[in-house]
């Protein structure tokens, strides 16, 4: 548990938080009040314990409720999908998968390891639902048949997402499946499997690409908002550029092979037992961004590459249909931009043309887009914001001025405020 | 003496969707349905694609059982182009295949199954001294058995309870009566439940060496990509032998310290549960867990390294005679499901002959109840010469021990004698958990004793090659070509089915474990194994509506995997039957 230690947040409450961060009393009540009118103009508010059916919870009710809040709440979907990132997750070394149910989060939704079933489950998601809350989705959401290729709780995968998605401060697609729809969505896509982004377009999804991801790099990009109360910057794609930044051809450890012209021709020949390049025989490293040769796997053993075998693309859209057959060389491959008839010999010399793909490619996928966000507006940052006072977010960032971003004496009472009611659950424990 | 419906969905901690319907009265339930609620249609999509490409495309079947449908899928197309990939190869993809069955069933039991045994709340109450007393009077000397360790594991769920955020425990069923271990014991479970994360992620690293990463490792066609040499710092090397004997060994060390004797423990606390859950006494197997076989088993010259057992049946209670196992008797069924066969659905087709035109004729979404008319979920019905079979641990040990396999029989008998259990009642929700930590022994245990040494040994004498490359250019392939293969995989018996024509995939087929037990009535109104192991007896308990923990009990026993269930492909590659969205 020595990730405990990691800043997650300081204070025992999303209230203290606030009120460490130069958010005062009033002003957090006045975000509650607008909240509570956001809620009272329609937008459902499931199973919000307070709200009698078909009324909306006061402003006090939601600031009692947000004061009390220690720790994010998540709701985890799996949708259309293998349950491969859940696993990948379970062999995270980093943060581990103890850290996110136990200590840093509090996992209300996950079909995987949560207790109660049927019903209680289903109780346990609308609460949620109903608060603001991280929303982590594995999976793809298949449109076909009505929605009956996918069903939860006797819903359409499609409705479960966006129920899940309408209070959620910050969206996670988890894996291919629910970035892009992955191995469903390849040709033909029977099920007219599609990702997270085609469902819900009215706020910033972050793509946490792979299939599935390394175990480090999901549980990253949720401790990354934890700890900086704001999503990471991202490329054109929207992967967050701490993992994604780079192709792996760039990191590659057998990157000095390439350089030389030392390529494996067949497994297992002479070139591969003294661990040459793996281009000739397939790499799609050339055109794959993702942190495999940094990071690697599980606790940092191996990645494709390292254990012989040609990258075949996984944190790429469309790897199933791009970048088949996987075992042909790069520029025989369908790269957009350079496309199946383009080989290297069209692109003169072999060598050039490997590097010219890689270039290509590089820029295709990163121009203009470098630290640019997709739909990032900053008025849809996330919510949860602890630990760190000099980035703490709020929903109306009107709230938080310079002068008011100063740390208050944490004894000093709150000006004028408006309403009895403690806006700290912890004062009332 | 009402009957009252009862529905579980989702039904979780399992892999993928599965909803149960039940009818119940006086507290047992009456009648059941299982409904599997996903459908992906992959063996579509690996059509006309390159066989050499499509255990990329299987594996992602799923990753629980990741590399096991890579597995499959690379034996059945060597099997189809008569490709034979070289020894080591063949021992690397069964240390891999062996860790991950391991690993798998760890998991199903501390992550999946306990806590329908082990009560949190409880659990914080316990004393961490009472809570050692307790694993050592088990015979549990797992070396995290300390009361450092069982008090740090009380705080933190002493902090997670106390601030009211539950996280996964919230919403348990924590006041349901049939919690039955004692404050200390459920403490102890716990703090495995915890360790046993910490193992998984440590032993998986024998798959992350060979393939690259786990979940979905890296597999090659002809052989494995991982090339040996002892001389150089990029390859299968001194370094990496070393690591791998230390994951088997921690391997080892780990079930039979910790698993087993904690499965011992708590299913003796919940002993009236080898009489509850029984499914059709007829079970079939290959081969202990981790057998695998490219084309038919019974041709095969030498039995898989980790399975010195013949393939066979168990059949009608019989549990000494072993029938001999007849591929060409496995059909499968749509007549509950919503697929519909040309021929109608009366009819059991082969897998060779199988058909696939989904055709979902269930209510509109949202559903309220599904199980009223005939077809009701996405998984057909297979069946074996008419009969409906288990397959998984508990077939495989009950296998394993009729052939007289010394090490299962020994762990068998002395599992039953401390439980006080018959051999029979192994058929049951207790008893398939028990075979599921008694099979991850022996599987660990041939792990390293034979195929890790054997590996190690060839290497001795120069034997390094991983890869053959003889049939790896399509030129050299026949213009049409049929194969197929057969694996024990963690939850059973798994086979997949590949016909190549002019270079390409042109019809590709899997039977799954899942799909074996989870599958709905058939033509004849037999149910299946999770249908029948809760509502054949009438006596199945369900004591609360609301809190459905005997079922849930019943189900996971199984090992649910939703997302293998649900897949076959028509042999001449017929398009699925395409579903307007309006």
């Amino acid at each position: 548990m020595t990730s405990l230690d990691a800043p997650t947040w300081q204070e025992g409450t999303l209230g203290r938080n606030l009120e460490r961060a130069g958010v005062s009393r009033r002003d957090f009540l006045g975000f509650c009040t607008r909240m509570a009118s956001i809620f009272a103009a329609g937008s459902p508010v499931i199973g919000m314990a307070a709200a009698a059916p078909g009324t909306a919870p006061t402003a006090t009710e939601i600031a009692s409720r947000l004061g009390a809040i220690t720790k994010p709440n998540v709701v985890w979907l799996q949708l259309q999908e293998c349950t491969g990132c859940l696993e990948s997750t379970l062999r995270s070394g980093g943060t581990t998968i103890e850290d996110i149910i136990l200590n840093l989060l509090s996992v209300n939704y996950v079909e995987l390891l949560m207790a109660p079933s049927g019903a209680a489950a289903n109780a346990a998601l609308a609460q949620t639902n109903s608060e603001p809350h991280l929303l982590v989705v594995n999976g793809s959401v298949p449109l076909g048949a009505n929605g009956a290729y996918t069903v939860i709780g006797g819903k359409s995968a499609k409705q479960v997402l966006e129920e899940s998605a309408a209070n959620a401060t910050s969206i996670l697609a988890v894996g291919a499946c629910a970035v892009w729809g992955s191995v469903q969505a390849s040709r033909p896509n029977p099920t007219g499997a599609v990702g997270v982004e085609a469902v819900i377009t009215d706020k910033p999804v972050l793509n946490v690409a792979g299939c599935p991801p390394i175990g480090d790099v999901i549980t990253a990009a949720i401790t990354y908002l934890l700890t900086f109360g704001e999503s990471p910057d991202v490329d054109d794609q929207g992967r967050p550029l701490f993992a994604y930044g780079e192709r792996i051809h760039d990191a590659c450890p057998r990157r000095a092979h390439y350089d030389a012209g030392e390529f494996v021709r067949s497994f297992d020949d002479a070139g591969a037992r003294d661990g040459w390049c793996l281009y000739e025989v397939g790499c799609k490293g050339p055109d794959t961004f993702s942190p495999c040769p940094t990071i690697q796997w599980n606790l940092g053993t191996s990645f494709p590459i390292g254990s012989g075998h040609p990258c075949i693309g996984c944190t790429e859209n469309d790897f199933f249909d791009r970048f088949t057959p996987f075992y042909q060389v790069l520029p025989d491959v369908n790269v957009p931009g350079i496309g199946v008839e383009s080989t290297a010999n069209d692109v003169g010399g072999f060598l050039l043309g490997a590097t010219a793909v890689g270039v290509a490619v590089h820029a295709t996928a990163t121009a203009g887009s470098r630290y640019v966000r997709r739909r990032g507006l900053r008025d849809e940052d996330p919510l949860p914001a602890f630990g760190d006072p000099e980035k703490v977010w709020l929903p109306m960032p009107s709230l938080r001025s310079p002068e008011t971003a100063q740390p208050a004496p944490p004894d000093e009472p709150a000006t004028e405020n408006t309403d009895d009611g403690p806006v700290s659950g912890s004062e009332e424990a | 003496m009402a009957t009252q419906r009862i529905v579980i969905d989702p039904l979780t901690r399992i892999e993928g969707h599965l909803r149960m319907e039940m009818e119940a009265e006086n507290g047992a339930i009456a009648d059941a349905w299982c409904e599997v609620t996903q459908f992906r249609g992959i063996e579509i999509i690996v059509k006309d694609r390159d066989p050499r490409d499509v255990w990329a495309f299987a594996q992602r079947i799923c990753g629980v059982c990741t590399a096991v449908h890579a597995v499959a899928s690379i034996l059945a197309v060597e099997n189809a182009l008569d490709y034979q990939p070289p020894v080591q190869a063949q021992l690397i993809r069964d240390l891999v295949l062996g860790t991950q069955i391991v690993q798998d069933h760890v998991i199903h039991f501390y992550h999946l199954q306990a806590l329908d045994w082990v009560n949190i709340p409880s659990a914080a109450q316990g004393d961490p001294d009472a809570a050692v007393t307790f694993a050592n009077g088990i015979g549990s000397t797992w070396t995290g058995n300390s009361m450092g360790r069982m008090a740090e594991v009380k705080a933190t769920l002493t902090g997670v309870l106390a601030s009211g955020q539950l996280s996964i425990f919230t919403n348990g069923y924590w006041d349901h009566p049939d919690y039955r271990l004692p404050a200390a014991a459920n403490l102890m479970a716990v703090a495995h439940y915890l360790d046993a994360l910490e193992f998984q992620r440590s032993m998986i690293r024998v798959a992350t060496v060979f393939g690259g990463k786990n979940p979905h490792p890296n597999f090659l066609v002809g052989g494995m990509a991982c090339s040996i040499n002892l001389d150089n710092e990029s390859t299968i090397n001194q370094v990496t032998l070393n690591q791998i004997e230390g994951w088997l060994n921690d391997t080892v060390t780990f079930v039979e310290s910790c698993y087993l004797p904690d499965v011992l423990a708590i299913m003796g606390a919940y002993k009236d549960w080898f009489d509850i859950g029984a499914a059709p006494p007829n079970f079939l197997a290959v081969g202990m867990a981790g057998a695998t076989y490219g084309g038919d088993p019974n041709a095969a010259r030498v039995l898989p390294p980790l399975s010195p057992i013949k393939p066979g049946l168990l059949l009608d209670g019989d549990l000494a005679t072993v029938v001999p196992f007849d591929p060409s008797k496995i059909q499968e069924y749509v007549s509950s499901a919503w697929y519909t066969y040309d021929e109608g659905n009366a009819t059991g087709l082969h897998p060779d002959q199988g058909e696939t035109n989904p055709d979902y004729t269930g209510p509109e979404l949202p559903w309220t109840w599904v199980a009223d008319s005939d077809k009701y979920t996405w998984s057909k019905a297979p069946r074996y010469d008419g009969k409906v079979v288990q397959v998984g641990p508990v077939a495989r040990v009950l296998m394993a021990y009729a052939q007289g396999h010394p090490r299962t029989k020994a762990l068998v008998d002395s599992s039953l004698s401390t439980l006080g259990i018959t051999l029979a009642q192994l058929n049951s929700t207790a008893g398939r958990i028990v075979a599921r930590a008694i099979e991850a022994v022996t599987v660990s245990e041939m792990m390293l004793d034979i195929v890790f040494a054997r590996f190690v040994g060839n290497i001795k004498t120069g034997n390094v090659t991983v890869f053959n490359p003889a049939n790896w250019e399509p030129a050299t392939w026949p213009g049409t070509a049929q194969g197929y293969s057969f694996a024990e995989v963690a939850r059973g018996n798994l086979s997949h089915w590949c016909t190549i024509e002019n270079q390409k995939i042109s019809r590709y087929q899997c039977v799954v474990p899942t799909t074996w037990l989870a599958g709905g009535r058939d033509p004849q109104g037999q149910p299946g194994s999770y249908e029948y192991s809760l509502a054949n007896s009438g006596t199945h308990p369900l004591l609360l509506p609301d809190q459905p923990l005997e079922p849930l009990r019943t189900i996971h026993s199984f090992d649910p995997c939703m997302s293998c269930a649900v897949h076959v492909l028509d042999p001449d590659g017929a398009e699925l039957h395409q579903v307007t969205v309006p």
